[in-house]
């Protein structure tokens, strides 16, 4: 492999120093080198969405992209997410059945994740039109509509929103 | 919505003597379910082991050719190449059937199809072994090609295979089935109406988003370890030990999480042979993961079909017979397809009464990739072409559709006049009228204006299979449970746990028994050195067959358990019930010990309980020839409604919304029976108005899930589904299957409701807007005529 190179990718905010050739997408680095296995491979050509990821916060489809495109960006996985604490969407993908066989769900996780971030109130339109490049077989999509929307009401209880719903009510108290 | 739908007044079989059910029919979520949402799930390509090789496989790029040479020296000089395989070292015949054994892990002396293994080889790195295939030299002498479904029922010169159906010699036919029962020359005379058309479908493929892959590992034991991606272990585990002639309990096939299998799992795989065969070489684990055109070469999906079906009525809307004529495009191997060349015929026979029935099906070997079982394997199609032509005698004779199918239903705890068919429970009747009404039937039907369309379909289909394809006296399912010093029940089963759900079945089943939450049954499935034999996961016979296995390994512990609180509270065991982690005296509940304090008095100078419990169907059936197939000891039932709107200017279909009630009897999980039934409706949409596989020749077109159209987001509507409850005698607890029988209705009624929205019938599936654009322009032209 003369062609190896090192790169250095962040990925779920570790450096890796990863030897790799030109050619390596970055599912194939996250996968094989990393030991990343959440992310799936189902096409290897950009139609199915199970290894979507998030570069810079942007879902990604990481069978599309060379790994060295990727040096200097914050790579997110699945298992990036729920590091320290299970993600509200994989909790609500589990609790939903919005995952059966489980092989598109990392995906859809990062598509989601992505989503929330940009519109924390979707409705299921919003999810028609945001979920519609990951492909899953099993559900026919409503209990995955079911697990995001149940996932954004479990977000939106963050403290910030608590504090707000908070002075909202005691404005009404005021009154 | 949980609608009840009659049945046994004997109920839910719950021990207990309050009759109440405590984790069987809640909704919980999969006993894997994180594992899955969190990444942890461990797949076959996920797994990689110390030393491991990566084998690509090299496939015939002809459709039918003799092989005149083979020469791998090239290849082997390359770098990182290990091992090479070809055909003429594993010359065994296998095939999921053991009635037609008709493959080998690679070609020996011809290739049937584009795709065929040729030569496997294992290097390095996959780069490395795809470099390497790619510069293996084979010289193909073309023969030509089989395509056509109709010259392969005469004698052919080069036929695809040498051995075919027995009355049918030099042919391509690989299984014929002839049935005539009751009179359908004076069905014919005495209808009203008699409808017969042509009816075509193209090839599905079941498009699990997981592409096969398998790890081989012949270690250092001389013992063959496989990993694979696989819905019935037990079958790849006896394929292994009979084409490497070594004995069975040599092989340990293990199945890791499947990400969906549909039918397209269930055949034992030339690729699995083949990665075994390369760690013979090598004694190295050997990993092959397919890309996604390489699983639509191996395919095994639904058949192609061409079918000529006739109904009558008379003129009271009584059915008065089926006479129907087979062909099926059965590819280059036999796969399932014996029993799919009689389940074309012989699961017409509800959910509607028949008083006359013939049937001809005809399974042809072409030289095109092998079909096999899919999701509804052998109903679907059959199912269409009989709901459409219901929908057309309604018409016929003035009678609304729905009014004619409920006046024409196979009642409950009957026996079918021909097949014997013993159908036990039927909630069909509160299934139709439930749709009926949520879907605003009445009002809609024939009422809404030009483009916008209402129809409805209806569905069997069997709880598993009642005769096992292996004609030894095994039980179909067996369960066995283990519970030590730490309470945890640990319960080993041999069904596949493919993303359906049956782990969690199996827990909630032990659960309920014991009266214990979910979370302390610990599942351990289809790993043949530790589960006991089970038919595996297809048939959709896994709640049926391995939760009545579940349920009665459980009561044999729960003897053990009221045994030990008779013990120690000196009352009489058979007093004792279970529920919420205690063993009660169930008259005076002040009296009782915890689970955990029984299980210690039980496990004193025995050690670890250990129970069996197994699953046989009961005898059924009549005694003609092929008397077996489509005998099941329970049906489930179903009634969609579809509404859509076609565009007249162009032939496009949107799907508005589907009503969908199924009778699964008792839902043991109603969540995951919801995920099946929109599951199974989301593919038959699919297959109903995108998805076909299309040939140039021998070529498939489509091979990618860019060109092989899924229904994705925008093209699945919202989906209401009602249970219909009809609470089995027989399921356990009740139940029956629900994961393949909600699939194909859909097509039908989406059918029923485009001739609703535009006056057209489309007999050629998948509908695509071309198709309907064209009936639309020929109708408008006949009407100028």
């Amino acid at each position: 492999m003369s062609q190896a190179t090192v790169l250095t990718l962040k990925v779920n905010g570790a450096i890796h120093q990863v030897a790799s050739s030109p050619s390596d997408t970055l599912v194939q680095v996250l996968r094989d080198k990393l030991n990343l296995t959440a992310t799936k491979v189902g096409c290897d050509m950009g139609t199915c969405g199970c290894c979507t990821v998030l570069i810079n916060g942007q879902p990604t489809l990481s069978c599309l992209k060379l790994a060295l495109e990727c040096t200097g960006a914050e790579i997110t996985t699945l298992e990036g997410i729920n590091e320290t604490a299970m993600h509200p969407l994989s909790k609500a993908f589990a609790d939903c059945l919005g995952s059966q066989c489980g092989f598109c769900t990392p995906g859809f996780i990062m598509t989601s994740a992505a989503l929330l971030k940009d519109n924390p109130s979707p409705t299921v339109d919003d999810l028609k039109e945001g979920l519609s490049g990951n492909l899953c077989r099993c559900t026919g999509f409503q209990k995955i509509y079911d697990a995001v929307l149940k996932a954004a009401d479990d977000m939106r209880v963050s403290p910030k929103a608590k504090s707000k719903s908070l002075a909202s009510k005691s404005k009404k108290a005021a009154r | 919505m949980i609608v009840p739908g009659g049945g046994s007044t004997r109920n839910t079989q719950n021990l207990n003597r309050d009759g109440q059910l405590n984790v069987v029919g809640q909704s919980v979520p999969l006993v894997d379910g994180y594992r899955k949402s969190t990444g942890q799930a461990i797949y076959t390509d996920d797994i990689k082991l110390p030393g491991m090789l990566y084998c690509r496989i090299l496939r015939s790029i002809v459709p039918h050719a003799k092989i005149k040479r083979i020469d791998t020296s090239k290849a082997a000089k390359m770098p990182g190449v290990r091992a090479i395989v070809t055909g003429a070292e594993l010359p065994n015949k296998f095939g999921v059937l053991p009635i037609s054994r008709d493959e080998t892990a690679m070609a020996l002396d011809k290739v049937h199809h584009i795709g065929e293994c040729v030569a496997g080889v294992a290097a390095d790195t996959e780069q490395q072994a795809a470099d390497a295939a790619w510069a293996i030299e084979v010289e193909y002498e073309n023969l030509p090609s089989h395509l056509n479904l109709k010259d392969g029922l005469k004698p052919v010169e080069h036929p695809v295979h040498e051995k075919t159906d027995k009355n049918h010699p030099g042919t391509n036919v690989h299984k014929a089935v002839d049935q005539d029962f009751g009179d359908i020359q004076a069905a014919k005379a005495s209808s009203k109406s008699w409808r017969e058309y042509e009816f075509t479908f193209q090839g599905c493929n079941h498009g699990f988003t997981e592409p096969h892959s398998t790890i081989a590992h012949w270690n250092s034991e001389d013992r063959l370890v496989v990993y694979s991606a696989q819905q019935v272990v037990h079958y790849l585990h006896r394929a292994l030990s009979e084409v490497f002639e070594i004995p069975a309990h040599q092989v340990q096939v293990i199945k890791p999480a499947v990400g969906g299998g549909f039918g397209g799992k269930s055949d034992p795989f030339p690729h699995e042979l083949v990665a075994a065969a390369l760690s013979r070489k090598v004694r190295r684990p050997v990993k092959v993961t397919f890309d996604r055109e390489e699983v639509f070469l191996t395919h095994h999906g639904r058949h192609p079909t061409e079918m000529k079906v006739g109904m009558g009525i008379d003129k009271k809307g009584k059915i008065t017979g089926l006479e129907s004529s087979v062909l099926l495009d059965g590819g280059a191997f036999g796969s399932f397809g014996v029993v799919t060349s009689y389940y074309n015929g012989v699961l017409s026979n509800g959910p509607f009464m028949l008083p006359s029935f013939k049937y001809s099906g005809r399974r042809l070997y072409t030289n095109r990739p092998p079909s096999g079982a899919m999701r509804g394997h052998g109903s679907v199609n059959a199912r269409f072409a009989t709901e459409t032509l219901l929908d057309m005698l309604a018409e016929d004779i003035g009678m609304d559709p729905i009014d004619l199918r409920l006046q024409n239903i196979l009642p409950e705890n009957t026996l079918t006049e021909f097949h014997r068919f013993r159908i036990t429970s039927n909630g069909l009747k509160a299934g139709i009228e439930t749709v009926r009404k949520a879907s605003g039937w009445d009002k809609k039907r024939g009422k809404m204006p030009y483009g916008r369309g209402i129809g409805i379909g209806c569905g069997m289909y069997i709880s598993g299979s009642a005769l096992p394809i292996h004609w030894d006296r095994l039980p179909q399912s067996t369960v066995h449970l283990k519970i030590d010093k730490d309470g945890g029940v640990t319960a080993h089963t041999g069904a596949a746990d493919i993303g359906q759900g049956s782990d969690t079945v199996v827990a909630q089943c032990v659960a309920e028994v014991l009266g214990l939450p979910v979370s302390q049954v610990h599942v351990k499935s289809a790993d043949t050195d530790i589960s006991p034999t089970d038919m595996g996961s297809y048939s959709s016979r896994v709640t049926f067959m391995n939760g009545n296995a579940a349920r009665k390994a459980a009561e044999e512990v729960r003897k053990l358990l009221a045994d030990a609180a008779s013990k120690i509270t000196k009352m009489p065991a058979q007093y004792f019930d279970f529920k919420g982690g205690k063993i009660y005296c169930h008259s005076r509940p002040d009296i009782f010990v915890t689970f955990q304090q029984a299980l210690d008095e039980a496990l004193d100078h025995r050690g670890a309980l250990v129970a069996s419990g197994c699953y046989e169907s009961p005898p059924l059936g009549g005694a003609f020839k092929g008397a077996n197939a489509g005998l099941s000891p329970s049906y489930s039932f179903s009634a969609f409604v579809t509404e859509l709107e076609v565009d007249p200017e162009t032939g496009f279909v949107k799907l508005h919304k589907v009503w969908a009630a199924h009778d699964c009897g008792k839902a043991l999980n109603p969540l995951a029976v919801e995920g099946q039934i929109e599951g199974s409706i989301h593919m038959g949409i699919g297959q109903a108005l995108s998805e076909g596989l299309r040939y140039r020749g021998a070529r498939i077109l489509n091979a990618s899930l860019l060109d092989y159209k899924i229904p994705s987001t925008f093209e699945t509507p919202p989906i209401e589904v009602f249970i219909i409850e009809s609470q089995d005698p027989e399921g356990p607890f009740g139940a029956k299957e629900c994961g393949e029988g909600a699939l194909a209705p859909i097509i039908p009624s989406i059918g029923n409701a485009i001739f609703d929205a535009v006056g057209v019938r489309l007999f050629d599936v998948p509908m695509t807007p071309d198709k309907i654009l064209a009936a639309i322009e020929a109708k408008k032209a006949e009407g100028k005529r």
